[in-house]
């Protein structure tokens, strides 16, 4: 018992910076998802009303820099596990 | 330039002043030492090089982790190229403030690139270290980021001082020029931005703080995405940039503020119970709200430029592992992706300064809501 635990401390690091791949990774599987939804709904706002195809797109855009705030932070502590 | 503005004359002087006050060297460095040396103890750079360990009896072996920390982050010199063996840097003053010592200003070639110590400081990895260990120093120094807010800065004034001398001198007549330019930009921030989040009545004051640093993000990532001097600094991408103009959006936020705001923060109406969980979620609201528009805008910035710089330093991987024409064969590819990337950092570079103000006039606005 004892030994796997000074094993797993001794491994640490590398499983850390396999965390962060993983992390990464969710984060992009995240941004995809969101952003993903957000043109959805856009296409199917534009297949409604085509006359309101310049603001949805721009609310679409608003809506997209939003989601990938949340992504970056935690793209963000991913470079620091690896980096820091 | 046509204005004879007195501040434009100053601010010219001041900043061609701080520019030259370090006179602009070639440093032929004759000993051929080379940057990967002596940083390869450093942690984060252990791992880059477990590649493949190719004989380097000709030349180090391409790093790319060095080269795209050292292009992404912030230095006391400015590294304009590379021409073969020599390296070109502007070195910037160093200004250092020692509680113990007193003021010191000289040039960071005094350094020679941490290779030697000056006046009781040394130089370790971007970080001036007094030699004595019980002083405390603050470091004041124009460093790559501070000289390129200044050319920022200085494009910013330049810009709106002669067409705000343009509207007064011609009142009556049509805009041309670059007044055409920035008239729709500036009254998209006033109708799409301002107005709509701040209410007709109160956007008028916020204008000149919004107008600011909608044009400061975007012309700061703009300018980071020009390859040569004086571009090419990440200026919004270090954290220090985003995390004072969040700062000064929190200020801004709180001092306007008005009591049926902070009565539905710490009194919200719901029941008791509730009331318990939802207070502190509100008050950590407060604070992260500032937060994510530091992350956001740091996060894209520098997440571009990175992306970036990877594509070119796979041009080079490939000519390490298959000799230089495995280099020009990659370098097709990566061009092309590395422009398609710029193209996409030209729009972040609009987008992140847009959502930043947006963000801050929402909360202007939320702050000061009347009851209903």
């Amino acid at each position: 018992m004892l030994l796997s635990i000074i094993l797993q401390a001794a491994a640490n690091a590398a499983i850390a910076k396999a965390g962060a791949g993983i992390g990464a990774g969710l984060a992009a599987l995240g941004a995809g998802v969101g952003i993903g939804h957000i043109g959805e709904g856009a296409m199917h706002s534009i297949a409604r009303q085509p006359e309101a195809l310049n603001d949805i797109r721009s609310n679409m855009i608003v809506a997209a820099a939003l989601v990938e705030g949340a992504v970056f932070f935690a793209i963000v502590v991913c470079l620091l596990i690896v980096f820091i | 330039m046509t204005t004879k503005n007195p501040l434009f004359t100053y601010l010219t002087t001041v900043i061609l002043a701080v520019i030259f006050i370090c006179p602009i060297n070639t440093l032929a460095d004759e000993n051929n030492h080379e940057h990967h040396k002596h940083e390869n103890h450093h942690e984060i750079h252990a791992n880059e090089n477990t590649l493949a360990n190719k004989d380097i009896h000709h030349k180090e072996k391409f790093n790319p982790g060095d080269m795209i920390m050292h292009h992404v982050l912030d230095a006391h010199e400015w590294h304009v190229m590379d021409i073969g063996e020599k390296h070109i840097t502007i070195p910037l003053p160093i200004i250092i403030y020692s509680k113990e010592r007193g003021l010191f200003f000289f040039s960071s070639k005094k350094f020679n690139h941490g290779y030697s110590s000056y006046k009781g400081f040394s130089y370790d990895h971007g970080h001036i270290v007094p030699l004595n260990n019980d002083e405390s120093i603050y470091d004041l120094s124009i460093t790559k980021n501070v000289l390129a807010m200044f050319v920022c800065m200085f494009i910013m004034l330049w810009i709106f001082i002669s067409i705000a001398n343009k509207y007064t001198k011609n009142k009556k007549q049509a805009p041309k020029g670059l007044q055409s330019f920035l008239e729709p930009l500036i009254v998209f921030v006033r109708d799409d931005i301002a107005k709509p989040s701040i209410g007709e009545n109160k956007y008028n004051k916020y204008m000149p703080f919004l107008l600011t640093i909608f044009f400061f993000i975007w012309i700061s990532n703009m300018l980071g995405l020009v390859p040569f001097f004086p571009g090419g600094a990440n200026v919004t991408g270090n954290i220090a940039v985003p995390l004072v103009l969040a700062m000064f959006t929190f200020v801004i936020t709180l001092l306007s503020s008005n009591k049926h705001y902070w009565s539905h923060i710490f009194n919200p109406p719901v029941p008791l119970a509730v009331k318990f969980i939802l207070v502190p979620i509100e008050l950590l609201g407060v604070l992260t709200k500032p937060l994510v528009l530091i992350l956001r805008l740091f996060a894209n910035i520098t997440a571009g430029h990175i992306v970036i710089l990877s594509f070119v330093s796979l041009i080079f991987i490939f000519a390490d592992i298959g000799g230089n024409i495995a280099g020009y064969g990659a370098s097709i590819i990566s061009v092309g992706f590395l422009v398609f990337s710029g193209l996409l950092e030209i729009l972040v570079a609009f987008l992140q300064a847009f959502v930043f103000t947006l963000l801050s006039a929402i909360y202007f606005g939320m702050v000061q809501e009347d009851h209903h």
